[in-house]
């Protein structure tokens, strides 16, 4: 154990400081999104270890330097630059498995906030079990023509373009007939109906097709690798989820309004029970942090984490959402305000977290689907009996 | 930036696992009844884990907190019914901490080639004090009762905490000083109760001894949470194993959902811990001024977690788990003697709260 930085790492983290000190005040919300991204960009703290040909700053891939930038940029309180579906799961899809053409046209400008993505994977009957999506897509010509429907599409209604699982084999059996294709949500025949959640905002959407003609050389990887593909993709979306970071972020605003808020003149962090489940949480948090650290060592050697990385997106997603249930319990009655609301706190974040943390316990494989992959991959019991075919 | 083990950290807790593998198996727990096999210590103490923190000019390794939590892991996934936390961690940090020479010397050498072991009461001053418990000094003579020692049978010494902090040396055999062994759930540790009449005792007033036993509280909590990690990552794998293989409905049970998830979730809980106690155990000696704080925080979160895989793992194992046959509540037990000693989980939170100045002492 040596959790000292080499003087490498100390001179790479002053420049970081010195960037966010003097460009703090570019950031959003004064600066605009785009040039911030730009201009991060630029700099490698985003897009670090993306090539240069492809947009990117072309850096060698070093977790460690990618971790400074993180803690750099939460403690002067900046915004990490723009994050989002399509730069963090389209991307490193594309680079895993994208062809030349495919990663010239897309990465740059989705890295530049110029292309907005959306992910259409589940369909109202393929959810958990996505490799059950019955959206079609049939050959004509150098086209596909897609028809079906698609469903908590997140950001369809500001996307561009989708990265989408299709059928184009159906006689196939469910996991060999799919492809995974991009295409532009402009194309006529796409409807996008807003979905609104239980936070009262539309975070996702219903997504129709009808004879939607699309050009095949969107096809991710071949014809028929639809699922290997998308496979690639929800790793690296689970790796996003469950981010030890925010847990840290919440755990303090808490302690501060524990510290601030008082009912009968009394203190929130007087009161034992809420301290003891406040510490409970603290402890948490802090054992989800180490647990990140282990695992970002285990990436430095190219070691195999094994269980340890599976449980990160069920562990991490889970003990947001419980920091967010416990903040409200801690305000009480003020804990039912919403948004902007007379005498609202935080302006009702934690109300908005509490819900919409649910979704992301959900989203991106349930803590259930999780639980299985521990278990099967992590602990190597057995997978589930194959149902009897009807 | 490395957050992992040295080669030579993995070396060693493997060299100590297997070493208990071999010494250690469940039939010899069975024939404990008073936490102490003299075997197994021997054979341990070959390998130097009698002797991990105690500095070579004293016959010891000389390493740190997180080696010697390494090997307290070791000790919880084999239930391994031989003193460690008071004896080989906590006495030797107080004789560090607050010995002369001279007591380094008569002392240490002997703690590090398992020839004696040390008991330490200092229970009241980590969790409270029961029953009326509490040490006066007076003119170098100890007066008064400690509850819950740590390690007590066969201790040839203890290290004692009197009611204002200051630690003294008093010899097992000391005249006036009667000593009394708990009936515990435990069988793999031994607790007790030491009675003192005027008893003669060498204070350890080198150093600062009130800041000494605050560092002894905060090492042996993380010990006891190391300790919960082996023995729960050894009711993991046994439940494991056992869902792999015990068929019912014409089906091993591990292929039912509802046995796997009961798995992934001790696995997914646990693992964590290993991180906060690695961190805690590191920051002992790396960043004193984090200690306490990380201590109470691997101590309680570690019960906590410890408590729930004790209980699945049972679970998991059906009738056959809740039987003696099996032997799974030796682990079962240790869990929950570790949960209470030196601090439940409450307490410990507490002292949490107060170490990051939250609340008033
Ligand atoms: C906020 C949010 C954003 C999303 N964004 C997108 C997006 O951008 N693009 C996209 O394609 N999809 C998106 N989704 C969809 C998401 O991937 C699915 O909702 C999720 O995979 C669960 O599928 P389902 O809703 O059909 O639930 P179901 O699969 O019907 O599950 C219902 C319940 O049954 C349980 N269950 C199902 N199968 C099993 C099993 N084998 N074992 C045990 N329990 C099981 C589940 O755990 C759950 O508790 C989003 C969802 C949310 C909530």
């Amino acid at each position: 154990m040596d959790l000292s930085y080499s003087p490498e790492y100390e001179a790479f983290r002053d420049e970081v400081r010195a960037f966010t000190r003097e460009f703090g005040d570019r950031a959003p919300p004064a600066g605009d999104m785009r040039e911030w991204q730009n201009l991060l960009i630029a700099r490698g703290y985003a897009a670090r270890t993306i090539p240069k040909e492809y947009g990117g700053f072309g850096a060698a891939p070093d977790v460690l330097k990618s971790r400074i930038v993180a803690e750099e940029f939460i403690a002067a309180g900046l915004p990490m630059g723009m994050s989002g579906q399509g730069i963090s799961m389209l991307v490193p899809t594309l680079l895993e498995v994208g062809s030349e053409e495919q990663k010239r046209k897309y990465i740059a400008p989705t890295l530049r906030g110029e292309i907005v993505w959306c992910q259409g994977y589940s369909e109202p009957g393929a959810g958990s079990d996505l490799a059950a999506l019955t959206t079609r897509a049939t050959e004509e010509g150098d086209d596909f023509i897609i028809n079906g429907q698609k469903i908590w599409t997140s950001t369809a209604a500001q996307a561009d373009m989708m990265f989408c699982l299709v059928r184009t084999e159906p006689d196939k059996p469910k996991h060999e007939g799919i492809s995974y294709i991009l295409f532009s949500m402009k194309t006529p025949g796409i409807e996008v109906r807003p979905l609104v959640t239980m936070t009262g905002r539309a975070e996702f959407n219903e997504v129709f097709f009808t004879d939607v003609r699309v050009p095949k050389s969107g096809v991710v990887a071949g014809r028929g690798q639809g699922w290997m593909v998308a496979n690639a993709t929800l790793k690296h979306e689970r790796g996003m989820l469950g981010d030890p970071n925010q847990a840290g972020t919440r755990l303090k605003a808490i302690v501060d309004l524990m510290r601030e808020e008082t009912v009968d003149g009394v203190r929130l962090m007087d009161n034992p029970v809420l301290r003891d489940r406040l510490l409970k949480l603290q402890a948490r948090a802090h054992a989800m942090e180490f647990h990140g650290l282990r695992l970002l060592t285990s990436r430095l050697k190219g070691e195999d984490p094994g269980v340890a990385g599976l449980i990160v997106k069920l562990m991490g997603c889970e003990l947001n959402h419980q920091l967010a249930a416990f903040a409200i319990d801690a305000l009480g009655e003020l804990g039912v305000l919403y948004g902007g609301s007379q005498h609202s706190r935080n302006n009702g974040n934690w109300q908005w977290n509490y819900m919409f943390d649910l979704g992301l316990i959900i989203g991106g494989g349930t803590a259930q689907i999780q639980k299985n992959i521990i278990a099967e991959r992590g602990l190597g019991m057995p997978r589930e009996p194959k149902p009897a075919k009807a | 930036m490395e957050f992992g083990l040295t080669p030579d950290q993995k070396m060693m807790q493997e060299s100590i696992g297997r070493t208990l593998e071999r010494v250690c198996p469940l039939e010899r727990v069975r024939k404990t009844t008073d936490g102490t096999a003299r075997d197994v210590l021997t054979a341990i103490a070959e390998l130097g884990v009698t002797g991990m923190l105690i500095p070579e000019e004293f016959g010891g390794l000389g390493l740190q907190l997180l080696d010697a939590a390494l090997a307290a892991e070791m000790l919880g996934r084999h239930v391994a019914p031989v003193p460690f936390v008071a004896s080989s961690v906590m006495a030797p940090l107080a004789l560090l901490g607050a010995g002369s020479e001279a007591q380094k010397r008569a002392y240490l050498p002997k703690l590090a080639s398992g020839e004696a072991t040390a008991g330490v009461a200092i229970s009241e001053h980590a969790s409270g004090a029961r029953d009326k418990a509490g040490i006066s000094a007076r003119a170098g003579k100890l007066s008064g009762k400690s509850l819950f020692v740590l390690d007590f049978a066969g201790a040839e010494f203890f290290i004692v905490a009197d009611n204002f902090g200051a630690l003294h040396i008093v010899d097992a055999d000391a005249k006036g000083l009667e000593r009394t062994a708990f009936t515990t759930i435990d069988v793999t540790r031994a607790i007790g109760e030491l009675s003192f009449d005027t008893v003669d005792a060498e204070p350890l007033s080198s150093g600062n001894p009130q800041a000494t036993l605050e560092r002894l509280i905060d090492a042996g909590r993380i010990m006891l949470a190391a300790d919960t990690l082996g023995a729960g990552g050894r009711m993991i794998e046994k439940a494991v194993d056992y869902a792999k293989q015990r068929k019912q409905f014409g089906r091993v049970i591990g292929s039912f959902q509802a046995v796997k998830h009961m798995c992934a979730e001790m696995v997914a809980e646990l693992e964590p811990c290993r991180a906060l106690i690695w961190y805690a155990a590191y920051a002992f000696d790396a960043f004193p001024d984090q200690a306490r704080r990380m201590a109470v925080h691997a101590k309680a979160h570690t019960a906590e977690v410890g408590t729930f895989v004790a209980r699945t793992a049972t679970e998991v194992h059906g009738g056959m788990g809740f039987t003696d046959l099996l032997g799974l509540h030796y682990w079962f037990k240790r869990i929950g003697f570790d949960r209470q000693a030196l601090g439940g989980p409450e307490k410990v939170r507490h002292d949490a709260a107060v170490a990051q100045g939250w609340i008033g002492n």
